[in-house]
């Protein structure tokens, strides 16, 4: 399993040859709490990086999903439509939200790496 | 700054912050003509009997719906509303509670919010219903804007039967969220082919049964052209009470069903407060507008009731919420869901057959008289006229002989050339002597 890199709003891209695997880190599920309903975008949406991609709603709160990168959607994870609760049981396994072709694989670059990210989740209040 | 006392310093500060120069830049969207020009025409001293005097001089000059035969219809319908119902609504408990929502302290009126949504869910053959809209126009237009959250598309086809207020209400909401709104030509005969208008560009159709005109629709094939080319079906009524009689939106395969619920437990109020319906599929809740009661158990396992899915609202959501709705009618809703309990399914279903047959036996009658002619031919408690002389006039002379005798169309629709036309509503409190009279009164007119 390839590395994986996260954006500054907790979501998180692993590489599989050009293809990009999209989820929300583990601390966010964790800062969620149980999520009860998830909304994905369409299989053919073009998403920048930075734009609202996703809705992850929990019992607290509903949030916006960020794309960390730019590309084309070309999967969406059906399975969460009747399980939301795979993203808190395994948010970066069976709990990803969409698979994205990559349109500017050097925007990679930009994101932290787990250890960056840990770091940076330590300056987090 | 204090809330209550404003000065002419406050005011400025306020306009000043939102960009306005006076207080008439923010009524710009009422066109000139309907608005007051200055105050009325009372003196700025005069005691309080002189006061009374005048106005009760003024409202005499109104024609109360009670007092003369009347056959109104056209959106807003007069029924009987039993005594117990306005007894039962301006109990304290209901009447003074400001946004009772809180289930700690709330559960009387979350419980009657339930018990609405499952009445209109049931009424409409739909899944889900919400807490209730403004009225039937806005809950209408609402629908339009959810269409366009579920099929991602901004193109909304309206049906030539659909109520003008209700298309004007819609183009209104639906230009703030650049939809576009195709608009089909006002539609006597219900013969317009609406499946033809539908593109893959289409979010949704509206259509309304019984129509503005009166006719009976069958949805079904509309629904199926709609779903063909991946669009919604929006089903509209104005009149509540023929859901008990007529098969249902739902039955129909409609996905989003809203209609005013005025003739269920509300007067007619001068045109307002109304309630309006909203009902969808359960897989469409999370896009639904509006407040939600969900059924739940407390902390010690007893059934309650509490607001529910309001991550959808703008209070959790702010600007991304499906609507900026964040309340109901909550009173006219409680009359409705009063009105309805005492009706039963049962009551519902004669009263609607009540209100056929009432209307039935005014369209007989006034297909007998020289000069007019009745368009419909399939109607529930509402009907067209043509007459020999202009609509409009033909009203006004029965206003002077004492019968209100329907909505002349161009009212409604005035660039339509439809000045011949009278759209006449006939319920449960016409007797047998209100159908005499409006039957000799144009008979006298039209000879």
């Amino acid at each position: 399993m390839s590395q994986l890199r996260y954006s500054k709003d907790h979501e998180y891209v692993r590489l599989e040859g050009e293809i990009g695997i999209v989820g929300i880190s583990d601390h966010a599920q964790s800062q969620l709490g149980d999520v009860v309903f998830v909304e994905l975008p369409k299989i053919g949406d073009k998403i920048a990086q930075g734009g609202e991609a996703a809705v992850v709603e929990s019992v607290k709160a509903a949030s916006e999903v960020y794309a960390p990168v730019s590309g084309e959607i070309v999967a969406v994870n059906d399975a969460l439509e009747n399980e939301p609760s795979l993203i808190n049981e395994d948010s970066t396994g069976n709990g990803w939200l969409f698979r994205v072709k990559l349109a500017n694989p050097a925007e990679l670059d930009g994101l932290m790496d787990e250890a960056a990210y840990q770091e940076f989740l330590k300056t987090l209040p | 700054m204090r809330y209550l006392p404003l000065d002419d310093q406050d005011r400025a500060l306020m306009l000043a912050r939102i960009g306005a120069s006076n207080i008439d830049e923010l009524f710009a969207d009422i066109p000139a003509e309907k608005r007051l020009p200055g105050l009325i025409d009372i003196p700025r001293r005069m005691s309080e009997m002189a006061v009374e005097r005048r106005l009760s001089a003024m409202a005499a000059r109104n024609v109360s719906a009670g007092s003369v035969p009347f056959f109104l219809g056209a959106g807003a319908y007069r029924h009987h509303v039993p005594a117990s119902v306005d007894h039962l609504i301006q109990r304290s408990e209901f009447l003074t509670s400001y946004t009772p929502y809180q289930p700690e302290i709330a559960q009387g009126t979350l419980q009657v919010l339930f018990e609405f949504q499952t009445q209109v869910a049931a009424l409409t053959g739909m899944e889900v219903a919400n807490a209730s809209m403004y009225d039937g126009s806005t809950a209408c237009a609402e629908a339009v804007l959810m269409a366009h959250r579920v099929t991602r598309r901004k193109k909304a086809v309206l049906s030539g039967g659909l109520h003008p207020h209700y298309a004007e209400v819609v183009r209104t909401l639906a230009e703030m969220a650049d939809d576009e709104t195709l608009r089909l030509a006002p539609d006597v005969l219900a013969r317009e082919d609406i499946a033809g208008a539908i593109d893959n560009e289409t979010s949704c159709v509206v259509v309304q049964s019984p129509d503005f005109f009166g006719n009976l629709r069958d949805l079904t094939p509309i629904a199926a052209a709609a779903r063909a080319k991946g669009a919604l079906l929006i089903a509209v009524f104005t009149e509540a009470i023929s859901l008990g009689a007529v098969r249902s939106p739902g039955a129909m395969d409609a996905d989003i069903v809203v209609g005013e619920g005025q003739s269920i437990g509300n007067a007619l109020n001068f045109g307002g407060p109304y309630v309006g319906l909203f009902a969808t599929r359960a897989k469409n809740v999370r896009q639904m507008p509006g407040r939600l009661a969900g059924e739940t158990i407390d902390a010690e396992g007893r059934r309650s009731f509490t607001l529910t899915l309001s991550t959808r609202e703008q209070h959790i959501r702010r600007e991304k919420a499906t609507s900026n709705i964040c309340t109901n009618s909550g009173l006219c809703a409680l009359a409705f869901t009063i009105h309805m309990s005492l009706l039963g399914e049962t009551g519902l279903k004669r009263l609607a057959r009540v209100n056929h047959a009432n209307a039935v036996a005014l369209a007989d009658r006034l297909a007998g008289v020289k000069g007019v002619s009745i368009l419909n031919e399939c109607f529930f408690n509402e009907f067209t006229l043509r007459t020999s002389r202009p609509a409009h006039d033909v009203v006004e002379s029965l206003a002077r002989k004492g019968v209100i005798g329907g909505v002349p169309v161009s009212r409604l629709a005035p660039r339509a050339g439809l000045d011949d036309l009278i759209v006449v509503a006939s319920t449960e409190t016409n007797s047998e002597d209100d159908r005499a009279a409006y039957a000799t009164a144009l008979a006298e007119i039209l000879s």
